[in-house]
C-alpha cells in the first residue's frame, strides 16, 4: 500500500489540480477551457454566418478587399501566427524546467498581442476617417460597417483579454518554484491564445479577402 | 503526465502557416471567377485553422472527447450556413422575378 502511494506521488508531482478523469487524461481545467472555447467558437460562428447572410442578401455590398485594404491586416495575421509560436515555445521551455525562458516567451506572446490590438486601433481610426462607421458608410450597405466593427471588435476584445491573461500567467509561473506546478495552467492559457489566432484566420479570410 | 506530452515541430507548422497565408494573398489576384477564389480561400483558411488546432492546440495528441468537443461548433456553424443558404437563393429568385415586372410597368 505504501509502495503504491509513493509511486503515485512520483508520477504526479505538485500539480495544480487532480487529473485522470474519464473524459480527459490531463486535467479538468483543460476540459473546461475546451468547453468554453467551443461555446465561444459558436459565438464567432454565428457572427460570421450573420455577416455572410447579410452580404448574400445585399445588392450594394462594398468590396471588402478594396475598401479595407489587406497590407496591414496581412502583417497582423503574420504577427498572430508568430505569437502562437512564442506561446508553444513558452510551454516547451516550461516542460524542460526552464521557468525564466518560459516567462520570457510568455512576455513575447503578450507583446505580440498588444501590438496586434494597437495596429487594430490604428486601422479602425484610419477607416473611421475614411467614412466607415458602425451605422453607415459612403460605399453601400450600412451593415458593411456594422458587421465589420462588431466582428473585429469582438475579436480584438478577445486579444486584449488574452494579453491580460498572459501577463497574469507570467506572474503565476514566477510564483511557483516547481515548473511542473504551472505547466497545466500555461498549457490551458495556450489553448485560449491559439484559439484567438484560429478565429483571426477565419475573420481575415471572410471579412477581408473574400 | 503533462510534461511528457508530445511536442511537434512547431517551426515547421509556423512555416506552413506563413506559406499558406502568402498563397491566400496570391489567390485573390487569380484571373478567375469570384466563386472559385472564394472556394480556394475557404479551403486555405480551413487548412490553416486545422494546423493550429491539431498541432498548436495539441488536438492531434488529445483524447477523442476533446476532439468531439472541438468538432461541435464546426457542426453547428455548418448547419447554420445550410439554414441560411435558402435566404440568399430566395433573394436571387425575387430579384429575377421582380425585374421583368418592374420593366413592364415602366413601359
Amino acid at each position: 500500500m505504501d509502495h503504491t502511494v509513493t509511486m503515485t506521488a512520483h508520477v504526479e508531482p505538485a500539480r495544480v489540480e487532480p487529473a485522470e478523469t474519464p473524459l480527459t487524461p490531463t486535467s479538468w481545467g483543460k476540459l473546461g477551457m475546451w468547453i468554453f472555447l467551443a461555446g465561444d467558437a459558436v459565438g464567432f460562428g454565428v457572427l460570421l454566418a450573420a455577416y455572410g447572410a447579410a452580404r448574400a442578401t445585399s445588392a450594394d455590398w462594398p468590396d471588402p478587399y478594396q475598401r479595407l485594404g489587406i497590407n496591414l491586416t496581412a502583417a497582423m495575421t503574420f504577427l498572430l501566427i508568430c505569437s502562437s509560436v512564442t506561446m508553444v515555445k513558452a510551454l516547451e521551455w516550461l516542460g524542460r524546467g526552464d521557468r525564466a525562458r518560459c516567462r520570457r516567451f510568455l512576455l513575447f506572446t503578450a507583446l505580440g498581442g498588444a501590438i496586434f490590438v494597437s495596429l487594430q486601433a490604428y486601422e479602425w481610426t484610419h477607416l473611421v476617417h475614411s467614412g466607415l462607421h458602425i451605422n453607415g458608410n459612403p460605399w453601400g450597405a450600412a451593415l458593411f460597417g456594422t458587421s465589420f466593427f462588431i466582428v473585429t471588435g469582438f475579436h480584438g476584445l478577445h486579444v486584449s483579454a488574452g494579453v491580460i491573461y498572459l501577463l497574469s500567467m507570467i506572474r503565476y509561473v514566477g510564483n511557483r518554484p516547481e515548473p511542473a506546478a504551472s505547466y497545466n495552467a500555461v498549457e490551458i492559457t495556450g489553448l485560449y491564445w491559439h484559439f484567438v489566432d484560429l478565429v483571426w484566420i477565419m475573420v481575415f479570410t471572410f471579412m477581408y479577402l473574400i | 503526465m503533462a510534461t511528457t506530452d508530445k511536442h511537434p515541430n512547431y517551426m515547421a507548422i509556423f512555416w506552413w502557416l506563413a506559406v499558406l497565408t502568402v498563397i491566400e494573398l496570391g489567390v485573390i489576384f487569380l484571373p478567375t471567377g469570384k466563386v472559385t477564389i472564394g472556394v480556394l480561400l475557404c479551403g486555405l483558411a480551413v487548412a490553416k485553422a486545422a494546423l493550429v488546432a491539431m498541432y498548436f492546440m495539441h488536438l492531434r495528441f488529445e483524447t477523442r472527447t476533446l476532439g468531439l468537443i472541438a468538432m461541435t461548433p464546426l457542426t453547428i456553424a455548418t448547419l447554420l450556413v445550410l439554414l441560411l443558404l435558402p435566404d440568399g437563393f430566395a433573394v436571387d429568385h425575387r430579384t429575377q422575378a421582380t425585374a421583368p415586372a418592374a420593366s413592364v410597368q415602366s413601359k
